[in-house]
């Protein structure tokens, strides 16, 4: 067998393993998808009419299209918090130590980690997004391309946000610390365009909102599911996505090449 | 095969200021039993860590089954299983799945990683327990696990850091029986241990390791002779035989309290004989006779720093 076949084939094995840590305690996973569910009811259920009205719709339904997309964002924000968690429990066994003492691909832990969570964030993505159909959430107009796109656009943000929480995860010396230094995954979508619009901002507080990579890719998630705008969103949510990719990638990979403590 | 299976020169790690271990020479020769010896924080385990790629060295010419540490890290991993001083099996998944996780990593056929699992889970009594959580293990269980794991892979050169430690006697015993088996089937085992017993059953060699240099090295035989204290202990009741012996044995050491001598010795049954043959001439009998001989506790706390702390406490012998 070649390099490349024995490193794919330890990958998968490390992804087999975490995702049957997943499998077998869905209790993290399961709990992280409440956060997203429950806003996205409060949004639409309780402040629904009132921001309905507050940005020029009719009812409750306009703003469920307008709200969606940055939930589908959050959900995934909020999974990849379980990321960090398992990593930085997984790093403080001794079956890790193990791993390194074998001649086994020096990434696969971490890759078995990332695509494991990608995995999680897809499937975590595809029930948030039948509960907001279920509540009467549809798509206008959108072309089975641009649903294709719109997924994309979902796993490559899952994959970017996911790197820079198992770095998170490597960098923190336990779950609880892990845990905190990852909550700023979910609560970027709270200061981005996800729920109100920008141009509803205050003029001081708009450059925090702009400036972050939700905003944009729940911009190009709007304009590919209801024909809105997408502008440059599109190449900034792109730019965004690779940024934090290769930046988490980066830090991880240094951190696990460290000698453990 | 000429060249040893772990091989170190001038080994050398520091934590920030603190100097773990200072220059150590090692040869283990393939097939052997190799022990490090050593207190608490003497660097045994660090040394462990470094042997095994875990950790990197800070300065030393290592070569671990004939390949160099620091050059190729990978072959070296390729030739070797590792039981760390913690467990290390994956807790959430069952100890038959951790037994397939590391034929898989070892990229055996999964035919192949069934028989292997099978087998090793029977040998190490772990059958019954094998669709149970290794969370749920008790600490023997999981060591036995843990170097069933190891196995997996069929490495040449072992390394164990404290295998026995918190093991009840009879895991203890079990797992000496299993390193003998080990070296039978041409294994080097590099171990590292608290208990000088240990030691002594097992080990081909030994290095005591204190404040991260090597105090000494050798057979168990060679560092015992390294330290004196051979001695015939004879006590009495009655203080007139006392008198009477102290008399007869010009060389004891006496002590009036105890009514005890102590006679400088060999322990060998001539010199033995010598004493007895003294006391019988004079018509003496003493109440108890002890034969103390140097063992590896009086050659860790002579030779490690913490003789001056802990005083020695001589184990009796009685014959």
């Amino acid at each position: 067998m070649s390099s490349l076949t024995l490193a794919a084939r330890d990958c998968s094995t490390m992804l087999r393993r975490n995702l049957l840590h997943a499998r077998r305690y869905p209790s993290l996973t399961l709990n992280l998808l409440l956060t997203p569910v429950m806003l996205l009811l409060l949004f639409v259920y309780i402040f629904g009419d009132v921001m309905s009205a507050g940005m020029g719709g009719a009812d409750r339904s306009d703003y469920i299209a307008y709200v969606v997309p940055g939930v589908l964002l959050m959900t995934i924000g909020s999974t990849v918090i379980g990321a960090a968690v398992s990593v930085a429990t997984d790093m403080s066994e001794g079956i890790i130590a193990r791993f390194r003492t074998m001649a086994i691909h020096r990434s696969s832990v971490l890759i078995g980690h990332v695509v494991g969570s990608v995995l999680q964030s897809v499937a975590s993505v595809v029930l948030v997004g039948a509960v907001a159909v279920a509540i009467g959430f549809r798509s206008k107009d959108a072309t089975a391309l641009e649903w294709l796109a719109a997924f994309g656009l979902l796993a490559l943000f899952a994959l970017a946000l996911t790197w820079i929480a198992v770095g998170m995860g490597m960098a923190s010396p336990n779950a609880e610390a892990a845990s905190n230094s990852a909550m700023p995954l979910i609560l970027l979508p709270l200061i981005s365009s996800a729920f109100t619009p920008i141009e509803a901002m205050p003029g001081w507080f708009r450059p925090i909102a702009e400036y972050q990579p939700f905003t944009p890719a729940i911009e190009t998630l709007r304009g590919l599911l209801l024909g809105t705008e997408i502008g440059n969103n599109g190449w900034l949510a792109l730019a965004w996505c690779l940024g934090l990719a290769v930046l988490g990638h980066r830090w991880s990979a240094s951190k696990f090449r460290q000698d453990p403590k | 095969m000429t060249e040893p299976a772990i091989a170190a020169r001038g080994l050398r790690k520091s934590y920030g200021d603190k100097k773990v271990l200072d220059g150590i020479d090692l040869a283990v020769p393939a097939g052997t039993v190799f022990s490090l010896l050593g207190p608490n924080g003497a660097g045994k385990t660090t040394a462990v860590k470094i042997l095994s790629t875990l950790v990197t060295a800070d300065a030393g010419e290592l070569r671990v089954a004939g390949h160099d540490l620091a050059a190729d890290p990978q072959a070296v991993r390729a030739a070797i299983g590792v039981t760390g001083q913690f467990s290390a099996v994956d807790g959430l998944i069952t100890g038959e799945e951790n037994m397939l996780l590391m034929a898989d990593l070892h990229h055996l056929s999964r035919k192949e990683g069934r028989r292997v699992t099978g087998e090793l889970l029977e040998r190490f009594d772990l059958v019954e327990a094998a669709k149970k959580p290794a969370a749920t293990y008790s600490g023997g269980m999981k060591r036995r696990l843990d170097i069933a794991m190891t196995l997996v892979g069929g490495p040449r050169v072992i390394f164990l850091d404290e295998p026995t430690t918190g093991l009840d006697p009879r895991s203890r015993h079990n797992m000496w029986q299993i390193i003998r088996e080990l070296v039978t089937g041409g294994v080097t085992v590099f171990l590292t241990t608290q208990y000088l017993e240990e030691a002594d059953q097992l080990a081909d060699r030994i290095a005591v390791l204190d404040g991260g240099r090597i105090a000494a090295e050798g057979t168990a035989e060679e560092l015992k002779r390294l330290v004196p204290g051979g001695h015939v202990r004879l006590r009495f009741t009655d203080p007139a035989a006392y008198r009477a012996a102290a008399l007869a044995l010009p060389g004891a050491t006496r002590d009036d309290e105890s009514l005890s001598l102590q006679v400088p010795s060999d322990g060998s049954q001539r010199d033995l004989r010598s004493v007895l043959d003294r006391l019988d001439s004079a018509g003496i009998e003493a109440d108890e006779l002890t034969v103390h001989t140097p063992d590896l506790d009086d050659v860790f706390f002579a030779l490690t720093g913490s003789a001056a702390a802990i005083p020695a406490q001589p184990k009796e012998n009685v014959r």
